[in-house]
């Protein structure tokens, strides 16, 4: 007879406090244990991979040398020790918001008149992508700002992410998870804050944005949902190669940007798509470390060769060099969230890139190699209330995390006008 | 002709001999599987469900022998022969009559030759169930490219109207000048293009995923629109069917796009079976045929089992093809179910549970040269694997005006 094991709660981990009304707040504190680590390190060395992809590029997914060389130095030379390390440098918690366990790092900056900011990582990130720009953001002096520039840092796991709980039901969707972020701001006594975020980030800030809950004085996104309805229709139709062809009317530049997207949306979105329909049936990634870590690496192709060169060439692009990615794929592995975070496409029923509705006002900042650059004149037809707009030099969809320095400047700059008014 | 070139058209004989340590080391990881928690529905809409995995997985690893199914193919004759520079493995069975019809059938995915177990001894030796000896066929059964104990193509290029061109080279160094192909899933695609390649030999083909969708349909369909005005009664529900498919069909987008991320198909049993368990048919996702046979030990009338199921499971973990097999959704350009321009004699067959319903009035017009157009009761995607009596009534049926 053949015991399965379920990976569940994770009791070592949480500081479970029975008797503390359900709106407490308790200090969390990040532990993995020896033997999963262990557990880990020996999945990685047994994998067992396929053969090689028939062809000299990225085109069929991630290359087999990549996927290799992941593999080796994850097991062979990454320090296992220092996610647990990295994470215990900033203060966590956990507080139950709607039903469910919410895990957030909560960084008050010393000068006191900060702005609060609630800001929101994305699939196939987490709390990890943030870890660099706490600092910069809470202590500005210290990182070439200005004290007026500082920040108290709220960084929560979106539900089913990280440390936070796995919901057990259906219905945590962007709006729910919004309004959970605006309880969370609230019960930290922040009665005026920003939020901000990028992938599911953006949508969730968005989302808030469109619900506009007391408080929430202004937003800022780097990747707006700024893309125009008929745009975004022609797109979504041709994701089986059928659909109608680009609108006629698109400038040059906006032509460049929908040839961008319709790549995307038919070579690029399956995995999203798969997410989206058949969550569960992705046990790989909850048995296979190395599956895990391909599906994570995927995400578009921009970020999928900057990660490749960091690990085949050991030429890494900005921040986003092997340690960082892997501390990524790790906290996923020992949280087994792979499939619990890959459930929120399944909940999903809003267009990635499509005008949300935001009511307060907006800044975005655009990176170059995100999906798609969003244009000025479209977030001034998706945002009413735009008050920044900023193109930066560099830097793909994982901006605070490949960016740090250029995300942090742009945060101070996008919020300027909030802290004055 | 030089020797080389007499070398690699040999066919040789091929056994399977599985190593005791494969299949020490598959128990080992099923085991020592990592499962993710519940999913938060109570139905199939998440994807396969977790408990209907676990009970898989717990017979799979105690219970489950492989040596069955192992002992039931070598009993087959089986060979391997070089065809445009791949390996290229097939079950071969002469009728003992002698003038049988020559048939290549073609599997699919998540299928494979097991998918045809069933219907060989039917078809070669049809005076044993209850058909005459003119109904005979001699049976080739070729693995795809990538697929089972053929070679992994290590270029692009192997799509199904190559596989078509491989097959015609395959039935005439077999000495069979005239032929007929069938197939189901890619084997229908590869039927199709044999067919519109009208390649030499080649008498006609029956397929039972049919290729019928008119172009205005296909497109209407693929990008999601309402119902199109003018369609009959069969057609308004076929257009249902299409849209319903194409709502089911993100498997096939993602290796399409990025077979070579599916890692976990590599790696973990339970992965793979997930994976292959998850396509489609009218009854649901995955297949209400293959949902069933989960819960199925043994059927007296060849219905789907559990074993047949992990059967097809564990030939794809053996020779780790789950990427491989993959690769021919990313090699593929060329439609679903629009039609292909096939000129040689159509035969088919319309199984009810079938993703889609072909209608027989896009039938007439997408084969100018219909032969044979029958719906039948029973049966689903996987109509070989499913119905092997009806299946084989029906291919005996369906080419008896080429014989």
């Amino acid at each position: 007879m053949i015991e399965f094991t379920l990976e569940g709660v994770r009791e070592n981990t949480i500081m479970t406090a029975t008797t503390a009304p359900t709106t407490a707040i308790r200090p969390f504190r990040p532990e993995f244990s020896d033997e999963e680590l262990a557990e880990l390190r020996r999945r990685i060395s047994t994998t067992r991979f396929p053969e090689k992809e028939p062809v000299d590029d990225n085109s069929q997914g991630v290359p087999l040398a990549a996927s290799q060389a992941l593999a080796r130095y994850w097991a062979d030379e990454y320090d296992f020790g220092r996610l647990e390390e990295r994470l215990r440098a900033v203060p966590h918690f956990m507080t139950e918001i709607d039903g469910l366990d919410i895990h957030f790092i909560h960084v008050r900056s010393p000068h006191d008149d900060a702005l609060p900011l609630v800001i929101t990582h994305g699939w196939p990130g987490s709390i990890v992508e943030m870890l660099d720009v706490v600092d910069p953001l809470t202590n500005p002096t210290a990182h070439g700002g200005r004290a007026e520039d500082a920040f108290h840092v709220v960084i929560p796991s979106m539900p089913g992410y990280g440390f936070s709980a796995k919901p057990s039901e259906t219905g945590w969707d962007v709006p729910r998870i919004a309004r959970a972020w605006a309880e969370l701001m609230n019960r930290l006594g922040y009665s005026r804050y920003v939020a901000q975020g990028g992938d599911w980030g953006a949508l969730i800030t968005e989302v808030l944005g469109a619900q506009a809950p007391d408080g929430l004085a202004a937003i800022h996104t780097n990747m707006a949902g700024a893309l125009p309805p008929e745009i975004s229709k022609a797109l979504a139709t041709n994701v089986l190669g059928a659909g109608d062809p680009a609108p006629t009317d698109l400038s040059d530049d906006e032509r460049r940007v929908y040839d961008r997207l319709n790549f995307f949306y038919t070579k690029g979105v399956g995995y999203a798509l798969e997410m989206g329909n058949r969550p569960q049936t992705l046990l790989g990634l909850a048995d296979s470390p190395v599956a895990l870590a391909a599906w994570m690496i995927d995400h578009d192709a921009w970020s999928l060769e900057d990660i490749r060169q960091a690990f085949v060439e050991k030429h890494p692009v900005g921040n986003l060099n092997r340690d960082e990615v892997l501390d990524n794929v790790t906290l996923y592995w020992l949280t087994n969230t792979g499939v619990s975070s890959a459930r929120l496409y399944w909940e999903n029923k809003l267009g990635f890139f499509d005008f949300k509705g935001v009511k307060v006002p907006t800044a975005v900042s655009v990176f170059p190699n995100e999906i798609y650059p969003a244009r000025r004149e479209w977030a001034e037809q998706a945002f009413p209330n735009l008050m920044y707009f900023h193109q930066v030099g560099e830097g793909n969809h994982f901006a605070a995390w490949q960016e740090p320095g250029i995300y942090t400047n742009e945060l101070r700059a996008a919020f300027k006008s909030v802290r004055t008014s | 002709m030089s020797t080389i070139t007499q070398s690699a058209v040999d066919i040789r004989p091929f056994h399977i001999d599985v190593s005791d340590a494969a299949l020490e080391n598959l128990r080992q990881r099923i085991s020592a599987t990592q499962w993710p928690e519940n999913e938060t529905v109570a139905d199939q809409s998440q994807g396969v469900p977790l408990a209907a995995m676990q009970n898989l997985a717990s017979y799979w690893a105690s219970e489950y022998d492989w040596r069955n199914v192992e002992s039931r193919l070598n009993a087959l004759p089986q060979f391997m022969t070089e065809i445009d520079g791949l390996d290229i493995h097939f079950i071969h069975v002469r009728s003992r009559h002698e003038d049988a019809l020559p048939l290549v059938i073609n599997h699919g995915w998540p299928g494979s030759i097991i998918e045809q177990l069933k219907i060989i001894d039917r078809l070669v030796d049809p005076t044993e169930y209850g058909a005459s000896a003119s109904d005979a066929f001699h049976v080739v059964v070729p693995s795809m490219p990538g697929y089972g104990f053929s070679g992994k193509p290590t270029s692009t290029g192997w799509g199904p109207e190559r596989m078509g061109r491989a097959w015609a080279e395959l039935m005439k160094r077999l000495g069979y000048s005239r032929y007929v192909a069938q197939g189901g899933d890619w084997g229908a695609f590869v039927v199709d293009w044999m067919g519109v390649q009208a390649l030499e030999g080649l008498a006609g083909i029956h397929t039972n995923m049919p290729g019928v969708v008119p172009a205005d349909i296909d497109k209407a369909s693929l990008a999601g629109e309402p119902l199109p005005d003018g369609l009959s009664a069969d057609e308004q529900r076929a257009y249902a069917q299409l849209i319903r498919t194409y709502g089911q069909v993100e498997y096939a987008k993602m290796m399409a796009a990025r077979p070579q991320t599916l890692y976990g198909i590599a790696d973990s049993p339970v992965g793979l079976a997930a994976w292959l368990l998850d396509h489609n048919d009218a009854k649901g996702q995955p297949a209400g045929a293959v949902a069933a046979a989960l819960d199925r030990s043994a059927s007296d009338t060849d219905e789907l089992t559990r074993d047949d199921i992990l059967d097809n499971i564990t030939l794809y973990w053996l020779t780790n093809t789950g990427v491989s097999a993959s690769r021919l959704y990313w090699e593929y350009h060329g439609g679903f179910f629009n039609v292909k321009g096939v000129s040689v004699p159509v035969a088919i067959t319309v199984f009810p549970d079938e993703q889609y319903q072909a209608p027989r009035s896009w039938a007439e017009r997408a084969y100018p040269h219909l032969i044979y157009f029958n719906e039948v009761d029973k049966g689903g995607h996987f109509a070989a694997w499913e119905q092997p009596q009806l299946f084989s009534e029906e291919l005996r049926a369906a080419f008896k005006t080429l014989r």
